[in-house]
């Protein structure tokens, strides 16, 4: 409890703040890595929230919690940059909008 | 304890017989659908008269359970049986008179090439005509009162190729609906008041009660929509109009369905219901004015019809009508005896009219026809007997029968009685004048040429000829029961064989009313051989008057061959305004304008929004994730609002 600590609130808007970033990316960018970068960076976002939580609260639980969401995002940035290669070989572009074979 | 009569047999036979003949029929040789049909409903004519041979040791009435039907809490109907003296004489009748035309039609239809269907319908119709009879309550015998209706539709529109016998074998079922609706009310006044259908329940709920003889009551009510379908079934004023569209039908289905039993149904459930009646002096009354109108309008239009059959089925209508007068003034054996002797003379009348028809190859029209009597002496023999007993010539059937009625009329009011008689005496007229244009004089006719509608094509050509035996023999029994059958009537026989069912007393015959009986007996008597006589005067000595008196009529001829206009009164004013109404308001504006409209406007409303809200679903994953944000926004400015106010 001493002074050094920096406030809960801190951690907070600079979770809330890379979130924020992520889904703008998200919605904005249209190269598909770029996206993926975004989805990592709400992940992240999140994970800091997390561990702000864990450690204001003295529970273990959220940190525990950054563990798994780290493991699925590796195993996310697997799966997605396999797919992602295969994408660009097949279509030759990384461009979202252009990868519409789906749509109506 | 009565022994075992198995009354259902009587019924079950006709309808194996037409199960047999309907469902394998059409493979089948003509010899065999014949031995199949005559065997059923001869089996229930002989079975009827085993019955009849057994009645005098039954303890009556005698009731029959065959099998449950309903049953639903205190109510229940069976299918079970009943006999007494007066379901007795119908059973006869239908199964005796019902052979007979059985054996005629063999003759009559041979060279249809629906022989094997004709025969099933009219199986059918036996079948239900005795569940008619035999029911011992009022929805058995409903449900063959209707079974006879469909059996009748379609042996009206047994040629239904023709156009107009199909649209009259709808009139006859659409008019008949039309009386089964009051029937069927009646049965549910029935139901409410006494909770039961059964006869004995019933009538042992009415015999208690007091006349209604001030207003109209419940039991008044009853009567009136039961004769309502009386009027339907038995074709009188008001619904008498599928009768003469009816001849449509092949003459042994006009004989045996719409002359000898199944038009008699109404007369017969009237006079199973007269403990109501009894009791319900209005509906008597009205059942006596509907009787005593029919027989004289139906009897005027019979004068100048030239159809050969039209002129028998205003006849036969009338004839009911008589039937129902009879009933109308609490006459009901008289009712009955008339019903039973009018089947045998009107059957072979109808059969006779069937030999002409079949004779001069298909025509009906009596003009065309004339001096038959050397070509077809049997015919002409039997029909003049017939003639004699319609017109109420002693001693034969229809004399003791009609004699009987006028005189229970006369009884109750003279009004009955003048215009009884003054029927009576057209009736003698339009019988004799189709006698005279049929048979006497010379041959109008063309040559026999084998076309005709009824597929005699096999006759080829020549003289008008005679129908073979398996015909004649029919129309020779019925000349004889004709010629005897009214003697049952003999110092009041039938009367007090029928007495225990209508519980009448005996009627007092003193020596006023003895003598007023044969002075009155003498005037029918006088009508009848008038009737003839100026039917004589007309259309055998001078043949060339009628038309001069009707061209000096004019518009009052013009009328009633027209048949006063009825059916284009009805037309106007129930079948137009109906079809109308059922185009314009039902069709265009109901069913067009507000439901397709509703439904339709559902439909394109749901596409238009659609339409718009697809846009949502662009399969771009982005748009889909701006929506998620926009949602969560959305949550989250929700969550922080009630948060501040929550504050």
């Amino acid at each position: 409890m001493g002074p050094s600590y920096v406030p809960l609130s801190y951690y907070l808007l600079l979770s809330g703040f890379l979130f924020a970033c992520g889904v703008a990316g998200f919605l904005i960018k249209r190269n598909i890595i770029t996206i993926f970068m975004s989805i990592e960076l709400m992940l992240n976002g999140v994970n800091l929230s997390f561990v702000a939580f864990a450690a204001h609260w003295h529970a273990l639980a959220g940190q525990v919690f950054v563990f798994f969401v780290m493991v699925v995002a590796a195993a996310e940035a697997a799966v997605g940059l396999a797919i992602i290669i295969s994408v660009y070989r097949t279509r030759e572009t990384l461009n979202v909008d252009q990868v519409n074979l789906l749509k109506l | 304890m009565n022994p075992s009569l198995n009354l259902w047999v009587i019924p079950i036979l006709p309808l194996a017989g037409a199960a047999i003949n309907g469902f394998l029929g059409r493979k089948a040789s003509r010899p065999g659908v014949t031995t199949v049909a005559l065997l059923s409903s001869g089996a229930a004519f002989a079975w009827a008269l085993w019955v009849a041979a057994r009645f005098s040791s039954l303890s009556l009435p005698y009731q029959e359970f065959f099998a449950h039907w309903i049953r639903s809490g205190n109510f229940s109907a069976d299918f079970a049986f009943y006999l007494d003296q007066l379901s007795l004489v119908m059973l006869l009748v239908v199964t005796g008179v019902g052979f007979l035309i059985h054996i005629y039609s063999v003759g009559y239809m041979w060279d249809d090439s629906s022989y094997y269907r004709f025969f099933s319908y009219l199986n059918l119709f036996m079948f239900f005509m005795l569940t008619l009879v035999l029911a011992n309550n009022y929805l058995l015998m409903f449900i063959g009162w209707e079974g006879v209706g469909l059996a009748s539709y379609l042996l009206i529109g047994f040629w239904f190729t023709k156009d107009s016998a199909a649209s009259a074998g709808k009139k006859a079922f659409i008019v008949n609906r039309i009386g089964d609706f009051g029937f069927l009310i009646a049965l549910f006044l029935l139901i409410k008041h006494f909770g039961s259908l059964n006869f004995e329940q019933v009538f042992g709920a009415v015999v208690p009660l007091q006349p209604e003889t001030a207003g109209a009551g419940l039991l008044t009510t009853i009567g009136i929509l039961l004769m309502i379908g009386a009027c339907g079934k038995s074709a009188q004023i008001p619904l008498y109009i599928w009768l003469p569209d009816a001849m449509e039908g092949p003459t042994p289905v006009s004989a045996l369905i719409h002359a000898a039993t199944m038009v008699t149904a109404g007369v017969y459930m009237v006079a199973r219901s007269h403990v109501i009646f009894d009791r319900a002096p209005t509906a008597l009354t009205v059942v006596a004015i509907i009787g005593t109108l029919t027989a004289f309008f139906a009897a005027t239009i019979g004068i100048v019809q030239t159809d050969i059959k039209k002129v028998l089925a205003y006849s036969t209508i009338s004839q009911l009508g008589y039937m129902f007068m009879a009933c109308g003034v609490g006459a009901f054996s008289a009712g009955i005896f008339h019903l039973m002797t009018h089947a045998f003379f009107k059957g072979l009348l109808f059969l006779g009219a069937g030999s002409v028809i079949h004779a001069v190859g298909g025509e009906q029209d009596m003009k065309k026809m004339g001096g038959l009597k050397s070509f077809i002496p049997w015919t002409f023999l039997t029909m003049g007997i017939a003639t004699l007993a319609i017109a109420g010539v002693p001693p034969l059937a229809g004399f003791w029968s009609k004699d009987e009625i006028l005189w229970k009329a006369y009884q109750v009011s003279a009004v009955y009685w003048v215009i009884g008689v003054v029927t009576a005496f057209i009736t003698s007229f339009y019988m004799f004048r189709l006698l005279y244009m049929t048979f006497f004089g010379d041959y109008r006719g063309a040559q026999v040429d084998g076309h005709d509608s009824h597929g005699h094509n096999a006759h080829g050509h020549g003289d008008p000829h005679e129908s073979p035996m398996v015909m004649l023999a029919p129309l020779m029994i019925l000349a004889v029961l004709s010629l005897v059958g009214g003697l049952v009537g003999w110092g009041n026989h039938f009367e007090h064989f029928l007495a225990p069912v209508f519980g009448t007393t005996e009627p007092a015959t003193g020596a006023a009313s003895g003598l007023t009986e044969y002075l009155l007996m003498g005037v029918s008597v006088l009508v009848a051989f008038a009737g003839w006589g100026l039917a004589y005067l007309l259309y055998y000595e001078h043949p060339e008057l009628p038309q001069k008196i009707a061209n000096s009529l004019g518009g009052f001829y013009q009328a009633v061959v027209h048949k006063y206009y009825i059916d284009e009164l009805y037309a106007a004013v129930f079948v137009k305004p109906l079809i109308d109404g059922s185009t314009r308001i039902l069709w265009q504006d109901v069913d067009r304008r507000i439901i397709d409209a509703a439904v339709n406007d559902a439909g394109d409303g749901a596409r238009h929004i659609s339409d718009e809200v697809r846009h949502m679903q662009s399969g771009n994953i982005r748009s889909y994730a701006g929506w998620i944000a926009a949602g969560s926004a959305a949550v989250i400015a929700f969550m922080i609002w009630m948060w501040m106010e929550a504050r």
